[in-house]
């Protein structure tokens, strides 16, 4: 194994052997350089603050300003701290800053490099190309204009990002004739939006980028403010991510053969390991024990920890590939096939539900599909976006949403909130990153996962038999009081939809009592498992392909909207079939009100049990007016605006 | 791990996704600093052993101790080097006497570059690219596509964030892995001097002069200079302001855009 010698020093000729001074121990190593990122809404001031601050601090080379400074005069322009990043990065004739950009600037303490992100909407992927390699972020207000939506869009991407530290800057407050009163509602109105996000801003500073006021130290001019200056706040970040707490997670990047040895090289996302750890590697839960850390032109380490790229050798031959997770045994990440997460795109095309794309996590990749999207998020006002016929769909350039994706194979992760590197993922299309994901999960899901259940799917899924069917499987859940007429609809319908060539089938509440759910009665509990299992067997038939007309009570909201929930807000079709009352018992078809009224029947509903009237049914119907036929029509023309509802019916 | 380390990390980090992700890879050698660093850095990734191949694209014009160095450090690195010129354009009579700086470049450098990287299908290029360089490369990603012509379109990037890259080819495109792009000229001086790395010794100041960055022959002019050791040349560096590619002048100032432009037509 001569390769793993240190480099014999000797074998360099003199003439290409760098010449070094007798005492060279005494040179320091640079401290550490830490990235900060400026947002904010576009002419609120970042690219003058950025300026600004590079003067201040004397991060400027030699005669720049005076250059900048000449160069305006010629174009008969008034000289801007702006124009000082713009020469800097010979941008002016763009007017907007077009890309991320890095500038290097130093405090008498250590060492930055700046991103200028620019504020332009479209530009919003460069800002977060900057943004994520960013310890801590800068946000920007123009204390006259206040909160705009870029101010909160970017605070809201910064969360997702996971950046913690920031730093809000209330800009121009020149113009605001340094009102404490002026910055105090900001603050107020600012902080209120942020909470929602779960972000603490470090600090709030009033300033004026145009002024130099509170930049490198405390101005006269806001005497009220106790805070610290600019500068002074940056020195307070802390650089990234440092602590080896965590649990081990060790994403594979490849495996080097070289004879008989196998090199397994990552880079540690979290934690720590040493020679003599047992690992276990996900998906797949293949184990072994750490034989040596390798690396070259230095002596063998015996332990390392998070950020290290590492190359290690096990004891034990063991078959892992690129993207499986090192980790200790007794904490290993979730293995699952179904991931929820909120995720924001950037995509040019909308993110869309069963569209094929390919998801990695670390260095794992497979191919996903969105099995459903419970939630679109407008990210500059965090309202829930809902698209025209009132199913949330599909997901625009810049929104987030909240959504489940079921992946191809296997995939270890873990929760956002457990560990930030395994917690998130890219969402890929062609070749290009267009969108990230940070992952959510439930105690509920924990369990389930940690107890190995786990979902499988071959290849055949809800979209390859819609296109087969020509419409795709959907559930019509029929709900209403007894004898308000939902069994002679649905026979009706389901008769409609057979003619016409459809898959459909009838799952009648009372049939399903003779079998599946005999044995349940009609307490409370009993009556929201029989909505349960109603509802789970309806899915497994949308899921088939099949239209799936459900009749029963079901006159709790809950039971109805988990129902909802589980089968997926797009395949779910919620039928109001109202009738007063009095007319379902001068219907009474089957004799039961009068049996209720005579204390037969304990909690019937509507005489003895409350029954809960939908609120946003897609349908409802009044069968004391309309007649069958009209009643199956208009639930025909609701499936045709449920969703990707493609055939003529 | 301080901030060499860290560097480090992430530069090995960087050309190993390159290699898991790509069958045919090259790195273009200049045997200037930033290259023996890359150099380096892949042997620390990779075992010991540089496991793609590397480009000397030959103008003719570069310095004798730059071939002297070329032809010992390729044998005492191990290395798998490719050497082409554009004898064509040579035959043609294309010189720095005659033409200009940019005219050169593009025939002795780009013109070259370009048949190579599709005479052995190469899929991506790592190169020595450093965001500190000049206010163009800050604008580069890790993983840069570039189409047929080397085109560099920085206007419409693909995002990158969250160690995640564009690793997928688009037909005729290639991919530039730019593993030091976070590192300054201060810290590849460090790194060389922690580790001990081969440099040729035209970096280090004869006569009051020295050369900071190595290009061609008649366009690269060395800069004031006292800094003969390494050491010397980390205190220069720690208080200098003036510019890397000062000595470069003929080459990167014929216009003001003139290394966008450079760099959007494949130079690098
Ligand atoms: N009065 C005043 N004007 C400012 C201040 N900071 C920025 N500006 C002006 O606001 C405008 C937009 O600033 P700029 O830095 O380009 O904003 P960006 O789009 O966020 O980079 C320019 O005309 C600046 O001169 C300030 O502190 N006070």
């Amino acid at each position: 194994m001569p390769h793993r010698l240190p480099v014999d020093v000797s074998t360099i000729p003199q003439k290409f052997r760098a010449p070094s001074n007798a005492a060279t121990a005494g040179i320091a190593v640079e401290a550490e350089r830490v990235n900060v990122v400026v947002v904010g809404h576009v002419d609120h001031g970042k690219s003058t603050f950025v300026g600004r601050l590079l003067h201040d601090t004397g991060s400027l080379p030699d005669g720049k300003i005076e250059q900048v400074k000449k160069a305006a005069e010629a174009e008969g322009m008034s000289f801007e701290y702006a124009f000082l990043l713009d020469a800097l990065l010979e941008e002016q004739e763009q007017n907007i800053t077009i890309d991320t950009t890095r500038i290097y600037f130093h405090t008498k303490k250590r060492k930055y490099a700046i991103i200028d992100a620019p504020g332009h909407r479209e530009f919003l992927k460069n800002m977060i190309t900057g943004a994520s390699s960013a310890a801590a972020a800068f946000l920007l207000i123009d204390a006259s204009e206040g909160v705009q939506d870029q101010t909160r869009r970017h605070a809201f991407l910064l969360s997702l990002l996971g950046i913690r530290q920031i730093v809000v800057l209330v800009n121009k407050m020149d113009l605001a004739g340094y009102s404490q009163e002026r910055y105090a509602k900001i603050v107020a109105e600012y902080t209120a939006f942020l909470s929602g996000l779960g972000i603490k801003p470090a600090h709030f500073i009033p300033i004026s980028a145009r002024n130099g006021v509170n930049i490198v130290s405390k101005a006269s001019e806001t005497p009220w403010y106790t805070g610290p200056a600019v500068a002074e706040a940056l020195d307070n970040f802390e650089a990234a991510e440092t602590s080896d707490a965590q649990p081990l997670r060790l994403p594979l990047q490849d495996i080097y053969r070289y004879d008989e040895r196998r090199l397994y090289a990552g880079r540690i996302d979290a934690g720590k390991l040493k020679v003599g750890d047992k690992l276990v590697f996900n998906p797949g839960n293949k184990a072994a024990t750490i034989k040596s850390l390798e690396t070259w032109n230095a002596p063998d380490k015996t332990e390392a920890s998070i950020g290290e790229s590492v190359t290690l050798t096990f004891n034990e031959q063991i078959f892992v590939e690129r993207g499986n997770i090192g980790a200790p045994a007794d904490k290993a990440p979730l293995v699952g096939q179904s991931i929820r997460a909120r995720v924001f795109w950037l995509g040019k095309n909308p993110l869309r539900q069963q569209t094929t794309y390919k998801l990695r996590l670390t260095t794992q990749e497979s191919a996903c599909v969105v099995s459903s999207i419970s939630r679109v998020i407008d990210s500059s006002t965090l309202d829930t976006v809902t698209s025209p016929e009132g199913h949330a769909l599909q997901v625009n350039r810049f929104e987030v949403a909240d959504l489940t994706l079921r992946t191809h194979k296997p995939v270890a992760f873990d929760a956002h909130d457990d560990c930030t590197v395994t917690g998130r993922f890219v969402i890929m299309e062609d070749s290009h990153i267009v969108g990230g994901g940070i992952i959510l999960v439930s105690d509920e899901e924990r369990r389930a996962l940690a107890n190995n259940v786990q979902a499988h799917h071959g290849d055949i899924n809800h979209t390859t038999r819609a296109a087969r069917n020509g419409h795709p499987g959907t559930v019509v859940w029929l709900t209403g009081l007894s004898g308000s007429g939902k069994s002679t609809i649905a026979a009706a319908l389901e008769r409609r939809l057979f003619q016409s060539g459809k898959q459909v089938y009838w799952l009648d509440g009372d049939n399903l009592r003779l079998g599946l759910n005999a044995g349940l009665g009609f307490s409370d509990a009993d009556r929201a498992e029989n909505i349960r299992r109603t509802a789970e067997v309806s899915r497994l038939f949308a899921d088939a392909g099949i239209i799936t007309i459900v009749s029963l009570i079901s006159p709790t909201r809950d039971a109805r909207d988990a129902a909802r929930k589980r089968i997926g807000a797009g395949k779910f079709v919620e039928v109001y079939v109202n009738a007063p009352v009095d007319v379902c018992r001068t219907r009474d078809p089957k004799g039961l009100y009068a049996k209720a009224d005579a204390g037969a029947i304990p909690q019937f509903t509507g005489v003895s049990a409350p029954y809960e009237a939908p609120l946003s049914p897609e349908v409802e119907l009044l069968t004391d007016k309309l007649s069958v036929d009209a009643c199956v029509e208009k639930i025909v023309e609701a499936l045709h605006g449920a969703s990707d509802f493609v055939a003529e019916i | 791990m301080d901030h060499l380390d860290k560097l480090e990390a992430n530069s090995v980090y960087l050309l190993r996704e390159a290699v898991a992700n790509f069958d045919s890879i090259c790195m273009p050698w200049s045997m200037g600093k930033d290259s023996n660093v890359l150099i380096w850095l892949a042997r620390k990734a990779f075992g010991g052993k540089v496991p793609f191949q590397l480009l000397h694209i030959d103008t003719t014009y570069e310095f004798d101790e730059m071939y002297e160095f070329r032809d010992w450090a390729s044998k005492w690195h191990g290395l798998d080097l490719v050497i082409r010129k554009n004898e064509e354009a040579l035959k043609r009579g294309i010189s720095y006497e005659t033409h200009d700086a940019l005219t050169v470049t593009q025939e002795l450098k780009s013109v070259p570059l370009k048949a190579t990287i599709a005479e052995f299908k190469w899929q991506a290029l790592i190169t020595g690219v450093r965001r500190d360089e000049d206010p163009t490369r800050a604008k580069e990603r890790y993983f840069s596509p570039r189409n047929a012509d080397s085109e560099w379109d920085y206007r419409d990037q693909p995002p990158e964030f969250w160690g995640q890259f564009t690793t997928r080819l688009k037909p005729g495109e290639h991919i530039r892995v730019q593993p030091l792009l976070d590192w300054t000229e201060l810290d590849i001086w460090l790194y060389i001097r922690r580790e001990n790395i081969p440099v040729p010794s035209l970096y280090f100041a004869k006569d009051g002069k020295r050369y900071r960055s190595m290009g061609c022959k008649p366009v690269t002019h060395p800069v004031e200079s006292d800094a003969a050791t390494i050491d010397d040349i980390i205190e220069e560096l720690r208080h200098t302001k003036t510019s890397e590619r000062a000595g470069r002048a003929a080459q990167d100032n014929a216009s003001r855009n003139a290394m966008q432009h450079l760099r959007a037509k494949g130079f690098f």
